[in-house]
């Protein structure tokens, strides 16, 4: 159970972001441009670095939720889970297995981010920006996974629930709903 | 030297903010709504929760940063930043601070590790329940801003006397875009 009053029909950070809507507002629009925004990097790729740093942080309502993102935009389950087990012989290009092995790092802390480990990921395309956003991204999740379990939020355990969700990220992205999320009480 | 070239020559978070402005715009909106609110708890509360998390993550940069702009809202009383960052339990702060550095403490490590009991404790000594939101949030986004600042390797301004300038900017005039495209405080 929340350890604040939080509404019920939202579980996880939606219930947050709807409890104090003014620190919501530039929370969403960072994560909005960092994960749908113009970059080098696919959305996909954007969201296994959600994962992979939810993951790490044993955060089960983001790690379902960027799981099932990254799940529906790359049109196939197996890397997700593969990227989760080990990135090292995950089907992912080299260059990503070094972003996401950078944002791994930053999950157990800034100082873990070697120079060694920055290099690889030049020699292997990376550009100043994707590291950049990488680091931020690894960064913001850390922050999310956080706010998630240090308020004991709710995770559904039904797996329908993060499918629509992951349906919802693709198609809204992180803006807040026009229409709010009073229509999803019924459901609940 | 930074893990990329920022192509300016700012100190810490400030080198990063000038390097992505269209991310610094939002980051900068969420320090200053949870830094310099002043609904239940204080400024210099807030700042202490963000002085304390830094000190734990081990960013030099962030923790003497806000503990300096702490220090300015605490008049100047240092002895109290101290204080906090020994053990804050003995701390010449309020039971409900101390709770709430209970908290803040938990979520550094993991959003996980704060308890039932953690959050009664703060609850008793006169948390509201948006004094615990504010709490976790505070604390939760300095994991960000502090893993940003070192993940980047951002530089870390050696001179000591540099830290209280940059803290009276924040103090006047809060957090945003200001603070690195002004020209910086000497």
């Amino acid at each position: 159970m929340p350890y604040i009053p939080l509404e019920e029909h939202l579980p996880g950070i939606t219930g947050l972001l709807e409890y104090r809507k003014d620190t919501a507002a530039p929370i969403r629009e960072l994560t909005q441009f960092l994960l749908r925004g113009p970059s080098s990097l696919t959305e996909g790729e954007r969201e296994l670095i959600a994962t992979i740093v939810s993951h790490r942080n044993e955060c089960r309502f983001c790690t379902a939720a960027h799981t099932a993102a990254a799940d529906i935009l790359l049109e196939e389950e197996e890397t997700s889970a593969r990227v989760k087990q080990d990135i090292a012989t995950a089907p992912v290009s080299d260059k990503m297995k070094a972003l996401l092995t950078i944002a791994a790092l930053v999950q157990q802390g800034g100082k873990y981010v070697t120079p060694e480990s920055i290099e690889k990921a030049k020699d292997l395309g990376a550009t100043d920006i994707e590291i950049h956003d990488t680091v931020l991204i690894a960064a913001l999740f850390c922050l999310y996974n956080r706010y998630v379990d240090g308020l004991s939020t709710v995770a559904p355990t039904d797996p329908g629930f993060y499918k629509g969700l992951g349906e919802r990220l693709k198609n809204h992205g992180y803006n807040r709903l026009p229409q709010g999320y009073d229509h999803l009480k019924k459901k609940a | 030297m930074p893990h990329i070239d920022f192509k300016n020559d700012l100190p810490g978070i400030r080198s990063a903010l000038a390097y992505s402005p269209e991310t610094a715009a939002p980051l900068g909106v969420l320090a200053e709504i949870l830094l310099r609110s002043d609904e239940g708890l204080t400024r210099a509360e807030r700042e202490l929760i963000a002085t304390y998390v830094s000190y734990l993550n081990d960013c030099f940069y962030c923790h003497h940063s806000h503990g300096e702009i702490a220090c300015i809202y605490l008049d100047g009383d240092r002895e109290i930043i101290d204080q906090v960052r020994n053990d804050f339990s003995t701390a010449d702060i309020s039971e409900k601070l101390k709770g709430l550095l209970r908290i803040a403490g938990k979520v550094q490590q993991s959003g996980k590790a704060v308890t039932t009991d953690d959050v009664v404790h703060a609850k008793n000594s006169g948390a509201t329940d948006k004094d615990i939101h504010d709490t976790v949030l505070i604390a939760a986004a300095f994991c960000m801003f502090n893993r940003y600042v070192d993940g980047l390797a951002t530089t870390t301004p050696k001179d000591m006397s540099s830290y209280p300038l940059r803290a009276k900017q924040v103090a006047e005039k809060g957090y945003g875009n200001h603070i690195y495209t002004e020209k910086q405080p000497a």
